[in-house]
């Protein structure tokens, strides 16, 4: 009942804020941040209740739904679902703190979207039937389209009608994936069902593999988003307003790699295998392709938004290494990429909400004038490039071991993706916050206020707490990962040894 | 002077009779007072599709009634009964408020819908090919009245004149391919007919193919499946919307019934009109998703939108029967609901005094008015085919026939097709919710009736997304008749 609870506790508060008055925005805001406040609370007695020497999903809930197809609600988390699931419940009441001065009109379908956005992310994490999964896949794209197409910047409508159609032609074919398993698995055994444990356990001709896992793989590459499928990003999250921006790379972003954690890998193994060359090739180009292009960003935002493109190939790269560090790496990475990426568009928000440009060129010399904001800026800085120390270094550090055992030549560039993030995001914070204020209008900015600070603490308290001891972090989701590679490698069969360049 | 009546078992005809009692009730109202007043005629149309639906729902899983090979109430009828009774009530209730303020209130208009149900419940429970022919002849023939019921608009005139037109000569294909296949067979009842193309020379007999690509012409033409689509965007333009939601819902929901029986007869000839209905199924759903794109009327849109879902749903036959008509007979549910919906809606919305037909209409609909923005958003995201409605579960089971089939370039093609429908269903929640109100006010005429027939079909939208397994059983259930 307790993963129930976590889902569905958003969802109650939207109704609940159906029914309330839409001229009472405090309360409006209040009663949506508690709701999130409370769904925190209970992903925590998760946390505390879960097993970590386990492995497999714990607090399995199980009851049919729709039972003439064989369609049940089957919910249930392992260790690498429950850092997911407890990373969105954390950014979404910080969301809408963030939310609270910068949305100003229509705020009872916002504070709505977020709290139904809530409910779908935090299903995608937990649902293990295929069709549940789908339908909290597919749910959330509603609220964040109109999450960035009511209160997004001004070219809204076409990033949030772009972002929507790239996500739905994706996971079009996902669809069809899925029921090709249900009728492969129950014309072989008899037993028609979505449920995610038989169907991982079938054992698929190479053959059936291929198509099945390009058209999963097609969705979530779409979603992480990888190079080049990721032209919906810079878009989407430039355009929609600060909390969007923030759920969109904190947590959408990790649907994509988790989809390819949970599926991809148990499902087809050999189809992993023979395209993990391929995945790595791409990763590789998102890392150096993002960097790159977040070199030349002269808006905050959208350099926020390409350097995802960079970090997540860092993630597709630790997952497909397929080793205890690389995957371990992989997950924490996610988790970090939400910290640090989340906390760098709520200051981008902030600062923008002052001085109403995020071009760097119209900042400078912030140091003097906002102290507080320029200190917190650099902590996020520096663990978004990963500083020993905070927690960018740790994950970033797992993955190239893991993938420095699978190909060096790949370690290398991507080691070097780390050095060109460096160099972006530093010469960014350069610009903005050293030298002399250039402009009039950045010597009056008024420095951070409680409520921000309020936003912002929490999140450097975690990016700190992982990078100096990240056991309890990566801890939980050693025992799956455990099982999960070798689940994976011994269903793959001794065929698949050519794990590539083993 | 000895003359004995057939043994008629009555039941067999209730729901029809209940309904033409209602509408020979309607046209017999009409001349009592108060005469400036119709909408008791709406009411008793109501009764009687109220009584209608209880004795379907009565009858509903008894052994099948058959009378002398012509018309047989089965689970199937019954089913589609449901669907006729459940959207021409929803019609009726939007079209109390929409016809008084349009100028054209009359007694025969609710008499027409009537007769036009009961034409739709006789195809889908006839068993003998003339009886589906005199269905549809009822039915298409009250339609033709009712799309030209805008007497003194061009447009109205047109839109009667071109259906009427077009669907003479559909049901003159239709009958010249009762005439070949009777001509071949020496009998236009299905039960024969199915016996008959068993021998294994029939399949090969040139009359035979010609009559059955005759009948798919007809069907296709009420159907609305491209190549015999033309009519349908004028004719929903011009006709009342409620009328053009009734051409939109019923009369396909009663093209697929007779289409169902007449191709599970032919079903030894499968391996001929499979692949035309492939064909079909693909040019119907992409020719109308891609003019849908472009129609800023949205009529018009909706009118190519109900094109593309009639390919949709060729796709589940095209699966087979056995694996697509649950499939198909759920989707008809969905789709209904969400269409009667939409042009719900649009009958409700009015600038100037006319209805609120074009896109830029709907600018800012969802701060003036919520309700009605809300209740079109949920039933485009249902045409759309996104979780929690009824369209995501219907495309889901629809498709899924399609792979079971092992037709899986027609899935690819069916799931992107959806995808380009969603650009122009997004768009117009992109106007309601994302741009500024423009130009004139826009007025809503919601009425109680119209709130409640809105208010059913945003219920029945969510509950079939929500817990569609119910449906599902009786979908089964009400094609196990034909699978015999």
């Amino acid at each position: 009942m307790l993963l129930t609870a976590v889902i569905f506790l958003p969802t109650v508060g939207a109704l609940a804020l159906l029914v309330l008055d839409r001229r009472d925005e405090a309360r409006l805001r209040h009663v949506a941040l508690w709701v999130s406040v409370v769904t925190f609370g209970l992903s925590l007695l998760l946390w505390l209740g879960f097993d970590p020497t386990r492995a497999g999903m714990q607090f399995e809930e199980r009851r049919p739904w729709i039972p003439e197809l064989g369609i049940g609600y089957h919910l249930g988390v392992d260790g690498i679902s429950l850092l997911l699931v407890l990373l969105t419940t954390f950014l979404a009441p910080l969301c809408l703190l963030s939310a609270w001065t910068q949305i100003t009109t229509r705020v009872k379908e916002f504070e709505i979207a977020m709290l139904l956005l809530e409910t779908a992310m935090v299903g995608v994490f937990c649902a293990l039937d295929l069709f549940l999964f789908f339908v909290f896949w597919e749910a959330m794209l509603v609220p964040m389209y109109v999450i960035i197409g009511v209160w997004g910047g001004p070219r809204r409508i076409y990033a949030a009608v772009k972002f929507i159609l790239y996500t739905m032609a994706g996971s079009a074919l996902m669809l069809l994936a899925i029921l090709a398993l249900y009728y492969l698995q129950g014309s072989t055994t008899g037993v028609y069902t979505f449920d995610y444990g038989p169907i991982a356990r079938m054992i698929l001709e190479p053959a059936l593999q291929w198509p099945l896992f390009l058209a999963f793989a097609l969705a979530f590459a779409i979603k992480v988003p990888m190079f080049p499928f990721h032209t919906w990003l810079p878009d989407a999250h430039v355009e929609a307003p600060t909390a969007g921006s923030v759920i969109l790379a904190g947590v959408l972003l990790k649907m994509g790699t988790y989809g390819f954690l949970r599926f991809c890998l148990p499902l087809f193994p050999h189809a992993s295998a023979v395209f993990a060359p391929a995945i790595f090739v791409l990763a590789i180009i998102g890392i150096l392709y993002g960097a790159w292009v977040s070199m030349v960003q002269p808006d905050l935002k959208k350099l926020v938004a390409y350097s995802s493109v960079s970090h997540l190939g860092f993630v597709m790269l630790g997952l497909f290494a397929l080793n205890a560090q690389g995957v371990e790496g992989g997950i924490l990475q996610m988790v970090n990429h939400g910290l640090s990426t989340g906390a760098l568009f709520l200051l981008v928000g902030m600062i923008y909400e002052r001085r109403h440009s995020r071009l760097i060129a119209d900042f400078g010399g912030l140091w003097g004038v906002t102290p507080v904001f320029s200190a917190v800026f650099m902590v996020v800085t520096l663990s978004s490039i990963g500083l020993p120390g905070l927690n960018g270094f740790v994950g970033e550090f797992l993955i190239l071991v893991g993938a420095f055992q699978v190909s060096r030549p790949f370690a290398v560039l991507a080691t070097a993706g780390i050095i060109f993030a460096a160099v972006y995001m530093l010469w960014m914070y350069q610009r903005v916050v050293f030298g002399d204020v250039r402009h009039e209008e950045v010597r009056h900015l008024p420095d951070l206020n409680a409520r921000e600070l309020a936003t912002l603490v929490p999140i450097l308290l975690l990016i700190v707490w992982i990078g100096v001891y990240p056991k309890p972090f990566i801890g939980v989701t050693e025992a799956s990962v455990a099982e999960l590679i070798g689940f994976v490698k011994a269903k793959a069969g001794p065929t698949a040894g050519a794990w590539w360049l083993y | 002077m000895g003359f004995t009546l057939p043994g008629l078992a009555w039941s067999v005809l209730a729901p029809v009779l209940i309904v033409t009692g209602a509408a020979v009730c309607c046209l017999l109202l009409d001349l009592v007072p108060p005469l400036d007043r119709k909408s008791h005629l709406a009411v008793t149309g109501l009764v009687g599709l109220a009584g209608a639906l209880v004795v379907s729902a009565i009858l509903w899983g008894q052994p099948p009634v058959r009378f002398q090979r012509m018309v047989a109430l089965d689970d199937f009828a019954l089913f589609f009964n449901a669907i006729f009774c459940v959207t021409t009530a929803l019609v009726l209730l939007l079209s109390v408020g929409y016809v008084r303020r349009q100028g054209i209130e009359a007694g025969e208009y609710y008499a027409l819908v009537l007769f036009a149900t009961v034409g739709m419940m006789l195809m889908a429970s006839g068993l003998d090919l003339l009886v589906i022919f005199l269905g549809l002849e009822l039915m298409s023939l009250s339609l033709y009245v009712l799309a030209g019921f805008f007497r003194t608009r061009a447009s109205g005139n047109e839109a009667a004149m071109k259906y009427f037109l077009l669907g003479a000569f559909a049901s003159g294909f239709f009958l010249y391919g009762i005439a070949l296949l009777y001509g071949a067979t020496g009998t236009t009842s299905l039960d024969r007919l199915g016996a008959a193309l068993a021998a294994p020379e029939a399949a090969r007999d040139p009359l035979i193919l010609a009559g059955v690509a005759l009948l798919l012409v007809g069907f296709g033409f009420k159907t609305s499946a491209v190549p015999f689509h033309q009519w349908a965007p004028d004719v929903y333009e011009g006709a009342p919307t409620a009328v053009a939601a009734l051409i939109a819902t019923g009369s396909k929901a009663a093209a697929f019934a007779g289409l169902l029986r007449v191709l599970v007869t032919m079903r030894v000839l499968q391996a001929d009109w499979a692949t035309y209905v492939w064909l079909a199924a693909v040019l119907t759903m992409t020719v109308g998703n891609v003019i849908a794109l472009v129609q800023g009327n949205l009529k018009r849109m909706l009118a190519y939108s109900s094109v593309a879902h009639v390919g949709y749903m060729l796709v589940g036959i095209a699966a087979g029967p056995e694996r697509g008509a649950p499939a198909v007979v759920f989707y008809l549910v969905v789709y209904s609901f969400a269409t009667v919906g939409a042009f719900g809606v649009i009958l409700l919305l009015e600038r100037e005094g006319v209805e609120a037909v074009n896109l830029d209409a709907y600018g800012g609909l969802g701060d003036r008015h919520p309700v009605l923005a809300l209740a079109l958003t949920i039933f485009l995201l249902s045409l759309i085919g996104l979780p929690p409605t009824a369209g995501f579960v219907g495309k889901f089971y629809l498709f899924g026939a399609a792979i079971r089939g092992q037709l899986f370039a027609l899935a690819v093609i069916a799931v992107l097709n959806s995808v380009v429908a969603a650009y122009y269903y997004l768009r117009l929640i992109v106007y309601m919710y994302m741009r500024d109100p423009e130009g004139p006010e826009v007025r809503s005429a919601l009425t109680p009736a119209a709130w409640v027939a809105l208010a059913v079909a945003v219920w029945g939208t969510l509950h079939l997304g929500l817990l569609p397994g119910p449906a599902f059983a009786w979908a089964q259930r009400a094609v196990a008749p034909l699978l015999w």
